[in-house]
């Protein structure tokens, strides 16, 4: 039987310049899936595009042919056929799903005519049958109400709902292949679980092969038959997914895999620390947000962003929230550094030295408060708009320290030198603008920039998860280093319990508001308790072809509050309490 | 059913802000020492014409321009008893302009509808040029396609309005055999409308629309296609493409979509500028419109009339932007649910 699609020697390069992509050649089965793996600007995305020749305008396929058999059409050569031909294949023998829910669907016009238009526009039935299928499709990649997700728009679906709704997108024409452009990196890991479980679910009904863009090698090991591993635009290693995941052959595969933050199978479970000397002290710390109604007149929506929050965070220890995006811990972060008030009650200390006087973050007066900013930092999620486009280096770095009044120019200078070679990069890119650096080098510059001032206390806002896993192993490492070198003391924000794993000295697992489950990370894989932090733990997927994601886990935990054991179940107004289980290790549950 | 009640709501609060700018317009006139009347009588009393005082003496409390300023106000406006009982803006008397010694409503009279009836044709041209031009520079940008209509753009924009007028009357006559000056045939004026009027209207509209018109389209040619240059780069485009639709049909149904939103909320802005605007370049082609009025109303603290006339230009602008904020409810569904429950 012939690949359902076969590239050879694929080349592609922007307006005459030096490749991007050189001589990649893969095959994709009928019925299978392969998985494309590299970093960003490994050409991986742009060899995907190719297939359907849907790339920048500047981007041009300089040699290499692209065969596609597909079921209908038969023999067709997709780098020569016409436009109007090519337009045929889209959307109807070949699909595709893109990495940005939130921005690739139009945001003024329905989902059901946004996925209904794949049929019109192929014209194979008339509009009721197109409906019909639609509605179909919706039930079966998972809306409870399939009518009205016809009439929604895409602001009023959570991330999830999006890719579903993509993926019905892709699905409706039932294409023989689907190319998926890391489907599920911008997702929660338990989404994302969901999600990943779902296409294979399709996949398996439908019969279509499926081209899987990805930097996750867990993600591979979930999903792929075959694998092809690109760096710098050319194959490095390709092959049957098993094989290859056991025992890698090539060093670039062998370097990613180590790079990979992993859940630890084995642990010694950790002695609680002391908790003697305590740089920061939330002390029931809840914040409700009031939504004014649209509808004038009409009484305000109170939502409860963070409830009853206590956390201690020992000097010279990291203290991780984890969460889903909606489960309250920026906001927690955003209150420990007082950039927010908490609700009456609340109280926050911050401790700058060992053996002074605790000062309540939220009632400092004017030159406290400046004093606390100075001890006080924060490293953003992303990189790219976190540094000002407009403003050097240099400027960057210096300018807390003129904000505080600290040091001559030339002084500045030097601190700001000294602090890119804390973080690794050279002293002489000082003059360089932020354009000129890698997302894993913004990203190194953001902590320098946190570092200008000397602080105590870092809070890291999911500061990797916009990087790639070499680079965020990377910046995971250096962050590591600098707390035990400088004896730092951080505040650690993720949705990924693997990276927390590495980092951390005590996790929190966050859930609409409420921390359910706390412990030291050991504790927390070793002997999880809560079936949200199960679920968590479950949907992380482990590049181990040999332990398949467990869905089922997930489902149950990452489901509604509603649906978890009796036990742990909390609803607005009636909320278990923390039981402390062992020393150190405390669950949100019923007696 | 939510956007009538979101245009009732919308149509209140431009009632509110009218009541406001009547304010606003009505101490700002009154800012300069002195009225009309005060400023003749001083100058009849200078050549001793006591006749001419008398006169304007019984004008002054006749128009109640002899009691307290918020009084005045009230009458002008007509929520207050005057001389001759209710007789104000809202009961559709309008003053008396001391200049012409005539009725306010006499001397705007024709001139109002010409007024709205030439910015409404050049708002018309300015969408009907800037539309398609625009799409066709972003979807074609750095081809030679935007390049020229760009740089027609900047020549309309360069280009002085009267300067523009003079040579489009120049060669519209020339070669066309156009007319020159006024918005109609003078045989025509003051005659009740018929057909051949109205084609003398439409003949003489043409010039003055597109040079009202021209650096409005070509602002808002630019504006367009720097937002649809910006939504084209949106993956929601590129999974449009991704579905195998043609070219134009996805341009029209995405991003224009989201592209117009800016291009519809500019009506509000564009009214005013297009009534201020084109009070040069009303005087310079002769045009009846209600600019020159109010130039030399204001010129000779002619208090009614210009009052009026700012009156109705900032209800012009008010209606503008009451459109186009009822247009993007109409248009954009995450305006129209905003705060709804999801």
């Amino acid at each position: 039987m012939p690949p359902l699609l076969s590239v050879e020697n694929l080349s592609i390069a922007f307006g005459g310049g030096a490749p991007v992509v050189q001589n990649v050649s893969f095959e994709v089965q009928p019925g299978q899936t392969l998985a494309l793996v590299g970093e960003s600007g490994s050409g991986k995305t742009i060899s995907c595009r190719a297939v359907l020749r849907i790339l920048p305008r500047a981007a041009e396929i300089t040699s290499g042919k692209i065969q596609f058999n597909g079921g209908a059409a038969g023999s067709l050569d997709l780098t020569s056929l016409s436009e109007r031909r090519m337009r045929d294949v889209r959307g109807n023998a070949i699909s595709m799903i893109f990495q940005e829910p939130m921005r690739s669907l139009s945001p003024l016009h329905r989902i059901g005519n946004q996925v209904a238009e794949v049929l019109w526009l192929h014209g194979r039935q008339s509009e009721a049958q197109s409906k019909r299928d639609v509605l179909e499709c919706f039930e079966r990649v998972g809306f409870p109400d399939p009518e009205r997700a016809w009439n929604s728009y895409p602001f009023e679906l959570s991330g999830g709902m999006r890719q579903r709704a993509m993926i019905a997108m892709a699905m409706v024409a039932k294409p023989d292949l689907l190319i998926a452009d890391e489907p599920t990196t911008a997702l929660d890991v338990t989404t994302q679980a969901q999600v990943l479980g779902l296409m294979k679910d399709l996949q398996k009904e439908t019969g279509m092969a499926m081209i899987l863009v990805t930097h996750d090698l867990g993600v591979v090991a979930n999903m792929a038959e075959e694998v092809v591993v690109m760096h710098k635009g050319r194959v490095m290693e390709a092959g049957r997914a098993e094989p290859m995941l056991k025992a890698p052959a090539h060093p670039y595969t062998k370097a990613l895999f180590d790079a990979a933050p992993e859940i630890p199978d084995e642990a010694v479970v950790g002695v609680p620390a002391q908790h003697e000397d305590l740089i920061l002290d939330l002390k029931n710390v809840s914040k409700t947000y009031v939504m004014r109604s649209g509808k004038a007149w009409s009484k305000p929506t109170e939502i409860p962003a963070c409830r009853q929050v206590n956390l201690e965070l020992p000097r010279g220890t990291t203290l991780a929230i984890v969460g889903e995006s909606g489960s309250g811990k920026t906001t927690a972060a955003r209150i420990a550094l007082g950039a927010e008030p908490p609700d009456a009650g609340g109280e926050v200390l911050f401790k700058p030295r060992k053996g002074d006087d605790p000062l309540a973050v939220h009632s400092m007066d004017r030159s406290q408060r400046t004093a606390f900013q100075r001890e006080a930092q924060m490293v953003f999620q992303d990189p790219y708009s976190s540094l000002s486009p407009r403003m050097r280096i240099q400027d960057t770095l210096t300018e807390p320290l003129e904000i505080h009044g600290i040091g001559s120019a030339s002084e500045r200078r030097d601190r700001a030198e000294e602090a890119l070679k804390l973080v690794g990069l050279g002293g002489d890119m000082l003059k360089r603008y932020p354009h000129a650096f890698s997302g894993g080098q913004r990203q190194r510059l953001s902590i320098a920039r946190a570092l200008m001032l000397d602080p105590a206390l870092l809070v890291c806002d999911e500061p990797t998860s916009a990087l790639d896993v070499s680079v965020q192993d990377q910046i995971l490492r250096l962050l590591e280093e600098i707390r035990d070198g400088k004896g730092l003391s951080y505040l650690f924000i993720s949705h990924d319990l693997a990276v927390v794993a590495r980092i951390a000295d005590e996790v929190a697992v966050m859930r609409r508001g409420l921390i359910v489950e706390q412990a030291p990370p050991e504790t927390l894989f070793w002997n999880p308790q809560h079936p949200y932090t199960k679920a968590l733990i479950a949907a992380q997927p482990e590049p181990d072809i040999t332990r398949p994601i467990n869905l089922k886990l997930v489902a149950q935990g990452a489901g509604d509050p509603d649906t978890w054991p009796e036990r742990f179940r909390f609803s607005d107004s009636m909320v278990p309490s923390l039981m402390q289980l062992e020393p150190g290790h405390k669950v949100r549950c019923h007696e | 059913m939510e956007i009538l009640r979101y245009s009732v709501y919308r149509f209140g609060t431009m009632l509110m802000t009218l009541l406001v700018v009547s304010v606003m317009i009505f101490v700002i006139i009154n800012l300069p020492p002195g009225d009309y009347l005060s400023n003749q009588i001083t100058e009849l009393r200078a050549s001793g014409q006591s006749a001419g005082v008398a006169k304007a003496e019984f004008l002054r409390t006749e128009y109640a321009l002899d009691k307290p300023l918020y009084q005045q106000y009230l009458i002008w406006m007509g929520f207050f008893p005057g001389p001759h009982g209710f007789s104000g803006m809202i009961q559709g008397n309008f003053g008396w302009s001391f200049e012409f010694d005539l009725p306010v409503s006499e001397i705007v009279g024709d001139t109002l509808w010409l007024t709205v009836l030439v910015n409404m044709a050049a708002i018309i041209f300015v969408y009907a040029v800037a539309l398609p031009l625009g799409v066709a520079a972003a979807a074609r940008s750095r081809t030679w396609v935007d390049y020229s209509s760009a740089f027609v753009g900047y020549l309309g924009l360069a280009t002085p309005n009267f300067l523009l007028a003079l040579i489009l009357f120049y060669y519209g006559h020339k070669y066309l055999n156009l007319p020159i000056g006024g918005l109609m045939d003078p045989m025509y004026e003051g005659l009740p409308m018929s057909w051949d009027k109205a084609k003398s209207i439409g003949v003489h509209l043409i010039v003055p629309t597109f040079v009202i018109g021209t650096s409005g389209a070509s602002a808002m040619m630019q504006r367009l296609r720097a937002n649809m240059l910006d939504e084209l780069g949106k993956p929601y485009v590129e999974t449009a493409t991704a579905k195998g639709m043609p070219p134009a049909r996805m341009l029209a149904k995405y991003p224009l979509r989201v592209a117009f939103n800016p291009f519809v909320a500019d009506i509000g802005n564009l009214l005013p500028s297009m009534v201020s605007g084109s009070v040069l370049v009303s005087v310079v082609l002769g045009l009846q419109t209600i600019g020159p009025a109010l130039l030399q109303a204001l010129k000779s603290q002619d208090q009614f009339l210009a009052g009026f006339i700012l009156m109705f230009v900032a209800l012009l602008t008010l209606i503008g932007t009451m459109i186009s904020d009822v247009l993007l409810v109409m248009l954009d569904p995450r305006i129209r649910y905003e705060g709804r429950d999801a």
